[in-house]
This record gives structure tokens, sequence and C-alpha cells, in this order.
């Protein structure tokens, strides 16, 4: 009765609900030239990735399904193997180092000194170094024969090192050239935790008597906990995707010994077009990366709680 | 505090000032072979400084490859990709932190997650994606890719969960649309955040190597970073002009590291403290 008498108020009504659903819309709105992005440029290439996987594909001719033929192959090809042995040796070496020397370096700089501001500068500038660039620059201090480190390692009279050359040095030089760029990352991310500390922890501890050793394991270390949690993900994520620094500073070689998974992936791709085998090495390292972090991350969960 | 330094504090002066002589010396012996005459590069006997001031390695360079056009399509690249970057954060940043809709938390968290991607693991089906919108070997083949990441819309929704919901409120009373809040009432206190964002993305894109590798198989075509490795890869490496190439790769950044330190430092500070 009433609807029919008042059309103007039904008309309104209906005017809010358009209005209501189109404000409900307005959020997707902000978010969909950022959605569509990533649909064509991630989300779908995962999916195809995955889909690739399991076809044999040259890149010329047409995907011919093969099940899981790429991942039983995976299992026997000892350059996989080789690849993944050396990609975890990497991120062994790299993130504790680079996570210990930076809380080193933070704690050294966060106390009042001379040039302490030059200091952090000085260690936090590789940040817009590129990896290209430090490989060439890495090159000419690892170089067997004019490298920098052999000429100094002479100078100083202890015999020189084939840095680049021998398979087990490679892999030491690309860990010192990262420990080099990642370092002060580390550092800028602990000392901005480290402001966070209150002082009053410090006091406390002090009143009881503990010295400055002390200090720093039972309060500073507890305290920055999920500053590190946060940095052994990071590092861990970035280890295993490192490309350019290997790829422009030793190839992977010499022989297999530096080859780290992406490094297969891309030369299996575009090196021998075996696109469903570079797509499966694709999928098991990101199933890797996948457990490290969701681990990591349930770990660290537990601890949290049970303490 | 200002008397006799102790020997702690000394020795910790002393390890600093090594450890920063490492960090200095690749950096400083790219420079002096850049700068050196060709004669000097593997003579050992050669000082460590140059010992004379030579060009020859920059007019090879610059005689040899298309290094202007590089350097071109290095800065286009930064540019254009950083700006697309920086917008399209901000927009979805701010929907993740200020507004509701459903499946937010869901899709922010599959975002997020898109981080632990390498990019070997999507470059075989991205490759075909962009020869089928014909983008390969063309400068928008880098741009557009890149576009897709999550570290903006991170550190947007970080950022914008510490401005106040009131402030947005009233804009909704004023009556202002939520693109007019957006523009006039959030960006404007967003103007940090935005200057870290963007000198990250640009560091980022001028120095990315391994996308555009893939991308660009045309000389003439390169980024400054792909035509260093391409240098670097001949049979008989000329490392004075690879050096002048680096040195002409790296001194925009540093230029930029030496007026946007605080930035840098803000942007890396920033996402260790809040998760």
């Amino acid at each position: 009765m009433t609807r029919q008498e008042t059309p103007p108020l039904h008309r309104k009504a209906r005017r809010m609900a358009w209005r209501k659903a189109r404000q409900r819309l307005v959020p997707y709105m902000f978010v969909l030239p950022q959605l569509s992005l990533f649909l064509v440029f991630m989300f779908f290439p995962l999916g195809y990735a995955l889909f690739i996987s399991f076809h044999d594909w040259d890149m010329v001719g047409q995907p011919t399904f093969i099940g899981v033929a790429n991942f039983v192959r995976l299992g026997n090809d000892h350059v996989f193997w080789f690849a993944l042995r050396n990609t975890l040796v990497y991120v062994a070496g790299t993130v504790p180092l680079s996570i210990g020397a930076g809380l080193l370096l933070a704690s050294a700089l966060n106390r009042p000194m001379r040039g302490r501001s030059i200091f952090r500068s000085v260690f936090f500038l590789p940040v817009v170094v590129s990896a290209v660039v430090t490989a060439l620059a890495a090159t000419w201090i690892f170089n067997d024969n004019y490298g920098l480190l052999n000429r100094l390692l002479i100078f100083i009279g202890v015999a020189p090192v084939n840095w680049l050359s021998s398979p087990r040095w490679s892999m030491v030089s690309l860990i010192l050239t990262t420990i080099w760029l990642r370092l002060g990352f580390c550092m800028t991310i602990y000392l901005a935790a480290l402001q966070t500390i209150p002082a009053a922890l410090y006091e406390a501890a002090r009143i009881d008597g503990a010295n400055k050793l002390q200090l720093f394991f039972t309060v500073t270390i507890p305290m920055l906990r999920p500053t590190t949690l946060f940095l052994t993900i990071i590092c861990v994520i970035y280890s295993f995707h490192v490309f350019d620094l290997i790829f422009v500073m030793t190839g992977g070689g010499p022989g297999y010994s530096t080859i780290v998974l992406v490094q297969y992936i891309y030369n299996m791709a575009f090196q021998t077009s075996e696109m469903g085998y570079a797509c499966a090495i694709g999928m098991a390292l990101f199933a890797l990366i996948l457990f490290f972090t969701i681990v990591r991350w349930a770990t660290s969960r537990r601890s949290e709680v049970s303490a | 505090m200002r008397g006799k330094p102790s020997w702690g504090t000394l020795l910790i002066t002393l390890g600093l000032v090594v450890g920063s002589v490492i960090m200095l010396v690749p950096l400083y012996w790219m420079f002096v072979m850049s700068f050196r005459p060709k004669t000097e590069i593997f003579n050992l006997a050669a000082p460590i400084w140059p010992s004379r001031t030579s060009l020859e390695g920059f007019r090879t360079l610059f005689e040899s490859y298309p290094v202007l056009r590089w350097i071109e399509n290095t800065a286009v690249v930064a540019a254009i990709s950083s700006a697309i970057t920086v917008s399209l954060s901000l927009l979805a940043g701010y929907a993740f932190a200020k507004l509701r809709f459903w499946g937010r938390d869901v899709l922010f968290v599959v975002f997020l997650s898109t981080i632990m991607v390498p990019i070997q693991v999507i470059m075989v089906p991205e490759f075909f994606v962009l020869s089928w919108f014909h983008l390969l070997n063309s400068n928008w083949g880098v741009i557009l890719p890149r576009c897709a990441e999550a570290f903006g819309i991170f550190m947007t929704r970080q950022f914008m969960l510490t401005i106040p919901d009131e402030l947005i409120e009233a804009g909704r009373l004023d009556g202002a649309s939520e693109l007019g809040i957006f523009i006039r009432i959030v960006l404007p206190l967003c103007k940090p955040l935005i200057g870290v964002l963007l000198v990250f993305a640009v560091v980022w894109r001028w120095n990315d190597f391994a996308w555009p590798l893939v991308v660009f198989t045309d000389q003439a075509k390169f980024m400054l970073q792909v035509g260093l490795n391409y240098l670097k890869g001949d049979p008989n490496p000329d490392w004075n002009s690879i050096m002048a190439l680096a040195v002409i790769a790296l001194t925009p950044m540093l230029i930029l590291f030496l007026f946007c330190q605080r930035l840098f430092v803000q942007g890396i500070a920033g996402t260790g403290l809040k998760q």
C-alpha cells in the first residue's frame, strides 16, 4: 500500500541500495589494477608453470603430456642434486654469517662514538650496488692471478689460494661476496630494532650485577628474537633466489661446483630448451622455499607460546 | 664520556676501520681499473692507484657498443616502472589497510607470499606471456611483469595502518568520494612513504638483471646490467671497458644513495620493525 503511494521514497531506497552496492565495490577498484598485473604476470604463470612441468616441451613444437616423468627424472639427475646441495650450502653459509655479523656491527654502532654515521653509511652502501657490478668487482678481488686478495696474501707471505678456479674455494668466494653485499641490510634492521629495547631492562639487569657480555646475552639477544626470525626468513628467501651474482661471477663453475637451482632452471629453459623439465625444477624449488618458510614460522610460533 | 677512550672502544674502532676498508676496496678498485691505461690492467707491478688518468676504456666502450642506448633504456625502464609500481602499491596498500571488503586478508597474504617465488620459477611461462603480447625485446616487457611486486603493497599497508581512521571518516562525512579521500587526505600524509618506495623501486629496476636477460636478445636494446654481462662474456674481455661500464652503471645509484640515504635506511628499518 504505502509503497505504491510513495514512489519517490521507493526510488530513493533503490538508489540507496545501488549506492551501497557501489560502496561495496569501491575497495575492489583500489586493488584491481595491482591484482590484474598479478594475475597476468604472477598467478597465471605459476599455474602455467605447474601445467608445463607435466609436459615434454622444447618450445618449438606442441607440449606432450608425460605425467610425472619430469619429477621422476629429478631423482636421477645428478646435476639437479649438485645444484640442490650447492643451494643449501650457499644458504647455510650466507644466512647465519650475514645475520651474525650484522648483529655484531649493529651493537658496535649503537653506542655513541666518533664517526658513527660514516661507518653506518659505508657498511650500508652495497644496498644500491647491483649484484652484477658486485660480481665484476669481486672477480678482481678473487682472481687467482691478478686478484687483490692473492696479491695481499703473497705480500704477507701466505700461499695464494685458487679462489675462483677450485671447486671448493669458489663457493667460499661467493659466500664472502654475498656477506659483503648483505651485511649492511642486516645491520640496519638490527639498529632499528635495538632502538626499541627499553633502557629500563638494561638498567634492571645492571642492578642485578650483570656485566656487558651478560647484558648482551640476557637482554639484547632475547629482545631481538622477532627481528632475528624476520631476518632469517628474508635472508633464506634471498639466498634461495640468488642468480645474478653467481651467474656473472662463476657461471656455476668451475664444473658444477657453484651451480644453484635457479641457474639450473635458467640453463634448462634457455640453453637446452627443455621447458617442461625447467618448470619441474622450479616447482621443486618453490616447494622447498615454501616448506622452509612454513617450518621456520611455525617453530617460532610454538616457542613464542611456550616462552 | 669524553675522557680517555678505553681499550675496548679502540679495538672496536679499529675493527670498524678495517671493515670499512674491506667494504670500499672492491668499489675503489673498479674505479681505478676503469680510469687507468689499458697496459696497466694485467700489470702486477702497477701501483694500486692509476699512474695517470686515462679515458681509453671509456672511449673503446662507447665506440664499440650502443652504450647511450643502454643507458637510455635503463633510465626509461627505471622511471616508468617505479612510477607504475608505486602508484599501484599505494592504491592497493590503502585498500588493505583502511577499507573493508570480502577476501581482504586472504588476498593480502596471497600477495605477500609471492615474495617467496623466485623469478626463475615463472620464467618459462612468463616468457610465453610476453611473446603473446609481442613484448620481447621491448622495455614494456621488463616494466610490466616487474610491477607485480608485493614489497610496495606491504610497506604501504604498514604505513597506512598508522593513519587515524577518524581522518578518513571525517572525509566521508563531508561527502568526499573514496578516491577523493585517498588523493586529498591520505596521500598528503604519505610523502615519506612515497619517497621510500620510489628510491627502492628505482634502484631495483636499474639494477635488475635476471628478467631483462631473458627479455632482451637484441644487443641494440639491452639494459646496462645485461650489457655488463655481455661484455664480460666476450672470449677476450676488455676489462678496462667493462669496469668503465660498471662505473657508468654504478655512479647514478651512488649519487642517489648520497642524497637519499635516510630514505633507504627508513625503508629497510621499517620492514623489520613491525610484522
